[in-house]
């Protein structure tokens, strides 16, 4: 189709596929497993003595006892040993990267190079559980005590869910319009295919005493000091809500956007009317850099590059994204630094590079996405007392308490690692703490 | 290339895999698919007298074991349902088409003379090359006095195959049931009574599960159950066990054994002839499988017996059974102990947990998950290497001989060791 687009303004379009192409590339990724392949695949686990797979999941879930209750016939089971750990196993079984993971410890790696699937099996008994609309636990009886969460994504909601079920009453605080957090906004759509987030939400809430505000930001419509006046707990799960910003142009040029805008947009949109370029160049070497890379693609895009500024081992998105990115005709260029973006007519042509690596010194391109990186911005807490901030990130210690009595933070907006998976663990060792400083159980 | 051809009791078969008396070998149509497919020979599916019996639906119940299929198989099948002339005339000219390979035809009649008397020589006239006395049918048959309920009482055993060596110049094996305590009674009541062979083992009696949903035993017959026969690869090792003690006993020494039970591949075979059977046969393996994989288990054989210079069937049989004694022969001052390869190991510990939990706390647990053994505590009783997934990563290592050989007889923790004994 790209022959079709003559004027600059054109370059960028909306509808490069047709429906059906459209549907099929944003479908499920990786597709569930049947009952007898899950049976089969359960029956590889060796039930390991201090099985490492647990070890290396930062919730800590009991994955031989999941896996041999799949292996036994007893998927419900199997999904409360999973979600008693981590209540987000529906998306974490999803976009997990189980390849650094779990599946990276699983013995059989070791053994056959060939882990057990575990996120698979993950997903195939937490799948069992919420097709049936069933919700595994039921709330301790009322504490009286309130607690408020800022933020509903993974790390927020973790924490409201667990301490829902101890039997406290929490609010969520969310600036945006809907929950969810990265899981509906940021998450790449083929990896959370359907509503998957907002269906996981529905599940998470049903263990009841959680109010999600929505349109209610940190700063602008409720501020720390008033939570913490009228609860008995705060938890800041804030997120990322900052871009690193590159400036490559004197001015402003079309076609140039942030990929974390880009995929906000494409999960927000029927598809049809996401618009992107026929020459697609990503900056940067994360995961969202591979995820913006990869949708681009699935519009439409003919040709799509990752530029990235150092050698792929150092790019923080995973061998297996960047092989899945190469197998899906994703071109990976390293060692491209970029120096300054050409323009045409006000819209973007080409980049070009300081050093052009394993390539031309200019990459012709009518899309730029930027994935430079993702900070947390404080500017929300600066009103009144804030909790101390290191190195960009709210300081916690670790039960999750930051400097402020009774104010806790866990997720993006502290140190670690970036991953959902963390988070999760982050907002349930939060709601622990909250609950036993609630309760004088420690 | 070995020469894999056996005789059991003068009968002779090119090779020794013959399919058992069992649902396989019922009609002209299976056998001859079965002896093309290479069979060595096959035991006709018992016939008995007329009018036939009546079979059920359904007739198996199989137990699958951590995905594997058919790792025990379980019939409630009675003997052949067809009437009588119709299974000799199609043994006839089976055996007919295929002069080289063993045709054996199972036989229960009720346990009067006149019985048998009757049907032998009616099956002679096939041409067939012996006959096998279903002595072992574990189920249905057995509550109408056939099949086991003969072969559980060795009188009758040595009775009826007396009144089969007397009417029929056909060479005579009796296939003895599992389903008794001690199998020697019965081996050495078919040899007394004249029997040219044994045939071990028939099926054990089972009920291979139940249906929690509609609380029946399995198989299901209209939402009952009945006990049925075992057999499969689940029960070889019960096989070998009877086989070994039939082969070792001074009184059958020189009868010839047909063995089976489990036999599913040419190394299942090579055990049951190394512990001293002339030949096996098989039926689940092929039930599971189909016929060709009779190419399989001759290749393997062959190569195998290649591969250690075995001429012939004969210059490995029984050689294992040399070796099978009784518990208090076995050397006292003999003693393994584990050694695990660090370089083998992916730290799953099961190892440890089953040393810990079960056994002898004699591994220890490293930082790092690494495994070590504590030679001092080890028994060498080999669990470890059992439930370890890795090949070789655990082995038993011998360790230097602390005295004598030294049996439970001479023990001095005996109370009822002998004076001589003692002094030597």
């Amino acid at each position: 189709m790209g022959e079709t687009i003559q004027a600059p303004g054109l370059r960028i379009a909306c509808g490069r596929l047709d429906a059906g192409t459209l549907a099929a590339n944003f479908a499920d990724a990786h597709p569930p497993l049947s009952d007898s392949q899950a049976r089969i695949e359960a029956d590889r686990c060796y039930y390991c003595y201090d099985a490492p797979c647990i070890e290396a999941c930062p919730t800590g879930i009991d994955i031989p006892s999941f896996i041999a209750k799949i292996a036994d016939g007893n998927l419900r089971g199997s999904a409360e040993t999973i979600l008693s750990a981590n209540i987000f196993g529906g998306a974490c079984a999803r976009v997990c990267p189980t390849e650094i993971l779990c599946e990276q410890a699983c013995v059989r790696t070791a053994q056959e190079s060939k882990p057990v699937t575990i996120g698979l099996l993950q997903r195939h008994a937490t799948d069992f559980l919420m097709h049936r609309g069933l919700h595994p636990f039921a709330r301790a009886p009322e504490t009286g005590r309130h607690v408020a969460v800022v933020g509903a994504g993974p790390a927020g909601l973790s924490c409201a869910h667990r301490l829902a079920m101890l039997g406290h009453r929490v609010t969520v605080y969310e600036a945006r319009p809907k929950a969810g957090g990265l899981n509906e906004y940021g998450v790449a759509a083929y990896k959370l295919a359907g509503d998957f987030a907002q269906d996981e939400l529905d599940f998470i809430l049903r263990i009841g005493g959680i109010t999600i505000l929505h349109d209610r930001r940190l700063g602008r419509d409720v501020t720390l000091a008033s939570l913490r006046a009228t609860h008995d707990a705060v938890f800041l799960g804030l997120g990322h809500q900052a871009v690193r910003v590159l400036s490559l142009s004197p001015e402003p040029l079309a076609g140039v956007m942030d990929a974390v805008g880009f995929i906000e947009g494409l999960r927000q949109t029927a598809k049809s009317g996401v618009a992107v370029g026929a020459r697609v160049v990503v900056v940067g070497g994360g995961n969202t850099a591979i995820d913006a890379a990869m949708q681009a693609k699935r519009l439409g895009a003919s040709e799509v590059t990752i530029a990235y500024r150092r050698g792929a081992e150092h790019m923080s998105a995973t061998g297996f994204e960047q092989d899945w990115a190469r197998r899906s005709g994703i071109r990976i260029r390293t060692w491209c630094a970029p120096k300054a973006l050409l323009g045409e007519g006000g819209s973007v042509s080409a980049i070009l590079f300081e050093d052009g690596g394993d390539g031309p010194l200019v990459e012709p391109a009518d899309m730029v996405l930027l994935a430079v990186g993702q900070l947390f911005d404080a500017t929300p807490l600066q009103e009144g007392l804030a909790p101390a901030i290191a190195q960009g990130r709210i300081v916690v210690d670790a039960h999750g308490l930051t400097s402020l009595p009774m104010v806790y933070a866990g997720g993006d907006c502290t140190p670690g690692t970036d991953l959902t998976v963390s988070a999760v663990q982050d907002g349930k060792v939060a709601a622990l703490s909250i609950h036993a400083a609630l309760t004088g159980s420690v | 290339m070995a020469d894999l051809r056996c005789t059991i009791g003068g009968i002779r078969s090119p090779n020794p895999f013959w399919l058992a008396s069992a649902p396989p070998t019922d009609k002209e149509y299976n056998v001859r698919r079965a002896l093309e497919a290479g069979w060595g020979g096959v035991v006709w599916k018992t016939l008995g007298e007329d009018p036939p019996v009546v079979n059920v639906s359904s007739r198996y119940g199989a137990v699958s074991y951590n995905g594997q299929r058919m790792a025990g198989l379980n019939n409630i099948e009675l003997i052949t349902d067809r009437p009588l002339a119709t299974n000799l005339a199609e043994i006839k000219r089976v055996k007919r088409d295929f002069p080289d390979r063993a045709m054996v035809v199972s036989l229960m009649v009720p346990c009067v003379e006149a019985s048998w008397k009757a049907i032998l020589p009616l099956v002679e006239q096939t041409g067939c090359d012996g006959i096998e006395l279903n002595f072992g049918c574990p189920h249905g048959m057995s509550e109408r006095n056939m099949g086991a309920a003969v072969g559980q009482v060795p009188d009758y055993v040595e009775m009826v195959t007396r009144w089969c060596k007397q009417n029929t110049r056909m060479p005579v094996i009796v296939k003895l049931t599992p389903n008794i305590t001690n199998i020697l009674m019965p081996a050495r009541a078919a040899l007394a009574g004249g029997a040219d062979a044994v045939s071990l083992i028939n099926t054990v009696q089972s009920v291979t599960g139940v249906d929690l949903d509609a609380m029946t035993p399995l198989p299901a017959v209209d939402g009952q159950g009945t006990h049925g026969g075992y057999c499969g690869p689940a029960v070889k090792p019960i096989a070998l066990r009877m086989l070994g003690d039939i082969a070792r006993d001074p009184v059958m020494r020189g009868l010839p054994i047909s063995g089976m039970g489990g036999v599913s591949g040419w190394r299942d075979a090579a055990e049951f002839i190394a512990m001293g059977a002339s030949g096996v046969q098989v039926c689940t393996a092929a039930m599971h499988h189909g016929f060709r994989i009779v190419t399989e288990m001759i290749d393997g054989l062959s190569h195998w017996m290649d591969g250690k210079g075995h001429a012939s069937l004969e210059s490995f049989r029984g050689l294992a059974n040399r070796n099978y004694v009784q518990w208090g022969e076995l050397n006292i001052n003999f003693k393994t102990i584990a050694k695990i390869d660090p370089s083998l190991c992916i730290g799953c510990g099961k190892c440890y947990i089953a040393c810990e939990d079960t056994s002898h706390q004699s591994i220890a647990k490293l930082p790092g998950r690494v495994y070590e053994v504590i030679d001092a505590e080890c028994v060498g009783c080999n669990l470890c290497a059992h439930v370890c997934p890795v090949d070789d990563c655990i082995t038993m290592v011998p360790q230097a001989a602390t005295g004598p050989k030294l049996t439970w007889g001479e023990h001095p923790n005996n109370p009822h060791r002998s004076a001589a004994e003692t002094v030597s």
